[in-house]
């Protein structure tokens, strides 16, 4: 001990003491961490549940039944899986205002946390597709040419060709695709949200779906080039039409107007 | 310029009776025609000076556009075609065909709007009014042109020599058929063509994203697939286009209970429904599939067709159901087709029936 004691103010003694310390905690660490995390995990998983069945009771039960068996008002929600709740309470599009032809989407009320526990929630009343990670749904590495032969076959009816939306029946309209997350994207094909059919990775694998996402990147990127300015909403010969319809034929209006009007007279009569 | 700027002397003597002052009222024919209002006289028919500026105002009107044709050919020479510009409020654009447009209906608008002008302001506004007379001709010139007439048949002695007469005839009433026999290009008519498509008995249904033979249980409830038959592959095949126009398919799947129709029932397989890609209307690609409601809308003209009920037309200009075609499953567990389709695929045509 005394030996010991005496080299305590050697030059690394400091450096001694630190590694063993280190040497002790890591040990430790090891020792013990392991066991407690999956506990933690657990607990967090069942927490995560119950505190989104509480927000289910508050938010969703009064339409969807307190189970998520479906009402007269609403769907059920067994089976739709984590990435439908994602998709229709990450774009605000439920809770719905009021019942109606579609529900729009609008602002976002919960936080992603609450949405987490929600679709947690919801995935554990039964099987569905889990939310995408980032992985599988960012545009980066997609084939953007081979993306746009899969808009152009299974998008493109209804969302337009750049994705601009389109009207369907009865009041129902496919929405504009400009500036929706591509985790959002990726959930609709995957989910097929409201009247949407879905495209479920058996028909539509998981790398179309990227290179969908791609080619709607590239297309509606600020980068992208269009050479014929003023899209008029890009969605195609309707506003086009009207616009020609109006304007054009407005300003013949006037120049015809100006041609027959009588000419400035020297003297009224 | 008000009246009150022009001295009285400048003014012309009126031309009198020619264009007439308002006749006064006649109390016996309240009907009678009251004859052209007075002539008023423009600004630029006394005052010199106005008349000077409005032609002015026309030369540089063509002047304008003289200059706008050689903006367009400079544009066309020195503006780099990919070159993008940003212009409110039209957004980014491309500089040429900016420039193009611009210069092209300043030029013609220019040229219009100076001849328009030079009509208003200088050219001769009097009114003028033409009697309209019976366009018979007198019965002297009807006289001498049938006189004439009997004169040129009897020199050309058409009447006295038929061989000629005859081969003039022939020549002309065959020369028709040339063009006539032109048309026969329009053709081969499409004879069986139009009825059948290459779907057969234990055809498979591929898959047109992945181009993998479609299995029942890739199918699930409210997914819109949609399939080729096995066997039709777009590289280097000529027909591909033909081919796939008439053979497109839509496949979705419903609930049995669902399923309105028998026959749609009894050429489903476990509620896999397959149908024609081609409206009924004139043709367009369909498959704007609402998956709640089971109704396919038509982008064209907005057919609507409901695939729970043999899809009927429900709305629209179509004029038939879509074809179904027959499924099943082959040994190895692929869908595969039971047959053609059993009617025309596509819009109706005359020997349809």
């Amino acid at each position: 001990m005394k030996k010991l004691s005496a080299r305590r103010r050697h030059p690394l003694a400091a450096v001694v003491v630190l590694l063993l310390a280190l040497a002790a905690t890591g040990g430790l660490y090891t020792a013990f961490a392991p066991a407690s995390k999956a506990k933690a995990d657990e607990s967090a998983q069942s927490l995560t549940i119950e505190e989104g069945k509480k927000l289910y009771e508050v938010g969703c039960a009064s339409c969807h039944g307190a189970g998520g068996q479906g009402t007269t008002d609403g769907p059920s929600l067994v089976g739709v899986g984590a990435a439908a709740v994602d998709f229709q309470v990450g774009t605000g599009r439920m809770p719905a205002q009021q019942p109606g032809a579609q529900v729009p989407r609008k602002k976002v009320i919960y936080t992603q946390a609450e949405i987490d526990q929600l679709a947690a929630y919801i995935a554990s009343l039964g099987a569905g597709p889990s939310v995408p990670t980032k992985a599988q749904y960012s545009p980066e590495g997609a084939d953007i040419a081979k993306g746009g032969e899969l808009w152009r076959t299974n998008c493109a009816q209804c969302h337009n060709f750049t994705g601009k939306g389109g009207a369907l029946t009865h009041g129902k309209f496919a929405p504009n695709l400009e500036g929706v997350q591509p985790k959002h994207i990726y959930e609709a094909m995957q989910t097929g949200p409201q009247n949407m059919p879905s495209f479920p990775d058996t028909v539509m694998p998981e790398k179309a779906k990227k290179d969908i996402i791609g080619y709607l990147n590239a297309v509606n990127s600020d980068q992208t080039k269009n050479p014929g300015g003023l899209e008029l909403g890009g969605l195609g010969p309707v506003s086009e039409g009207l616009f020609a319809w109006i304007f054009g034929l407005g300003a013949l209006v006037v120049v015809a107007v100006w041609v027959a009007a009588r000419t400035a007279k020297a003297k009224k009569s | 310029m008000s009246s009150q700027d022009i001295p009285e002397e400048k003014l012309p003597a009126e031309p009198g009776a020619a264009h007439g002052a308002v006749k006064v009222a006649d109390e016996d024919n309240p009907f009678a025609d009251p004859g052209l209002p007075p002539h008023e006289h423009r600004i630029q028919d006394i005052d010199e000076r106005a008349a000077k500026r409005s032609e002015r105002t026309v030369a540089l009107l063509f002047t304008v556009s003289m200059l706008a044709t050689l903006g367009f050919i400079a544009s066309y020479v020195w503006i780099p075609n990919d070159k993008s510009i940003y212009i409110w409020p039209l957004g980014h654009i491309s500089a040429m065909n900016f420039a193009l447009g611009l210069t092209l209906g300043v030029a013609l608008f220019c040229i219009g709007a100076g001849a328009v002008h030079w009509a208003r302001t200088l050219m001769s506004d009097a009114e003028l009014a033409d009697e309209r007379h019976p366009i018979e001709a007198s019965p002297e010139v009807r006289a001498k042109v049938h006189a004439d007439f009997k004169q040129g048949a009897k020199e050309s002695a058409i009447g006295r020599r038929p061989l000629i007469r005859n081969t003039l005839l022939g020549a002309l009433t065959l020369v028709p058929f040339s063009g006539l026999f032109l048309l026969r290009d329009l053709g081969p008519l499409p004879h069986e063509k139009l009825r059948h498509t290459m779907w057969a008995k234990g055809k498979r249904l591929v898959n047109m994203n992945t181009n993998q033979p479609l299995r029942p249980e890739d199918i699930s409830t409210g997914s819109l697939t949609f399939a080729k038959p096995d066997g039709l592959e777009e590289e280097g095949n000529e027909e591909y286009q033909t081919e796939i126009a008439k053979a497109a398919l839509m496949i979705v799947r419903l609930q049995p209970d669902n399923i309105k129709d028998k026959r749609e029932l009894e050429w489903s397989h476990q509620g896999i429904v397959a149908y024609s890609k081609i409206c009924t209307h004139v043709g367009c690609p369909i498959s704007l599939y609402e998956q709640q409601t089971h109704h396919v809308l038509c982008p064209c003209h907005q057919s609507t067709f409901d695939l729970s009920d043999g899809a009927r037309v429900i709305f629209g200009p179509a004029g038939h159901a879509l074809p179904q075609l027959r499924i099943g499953v082959d040994s190895e567990g692929y869908l595969q087709a039971l047959g053609d389709f059993e009617e025309p695929v596509g819009p109706a045509f005359w020997e349809r029936g």
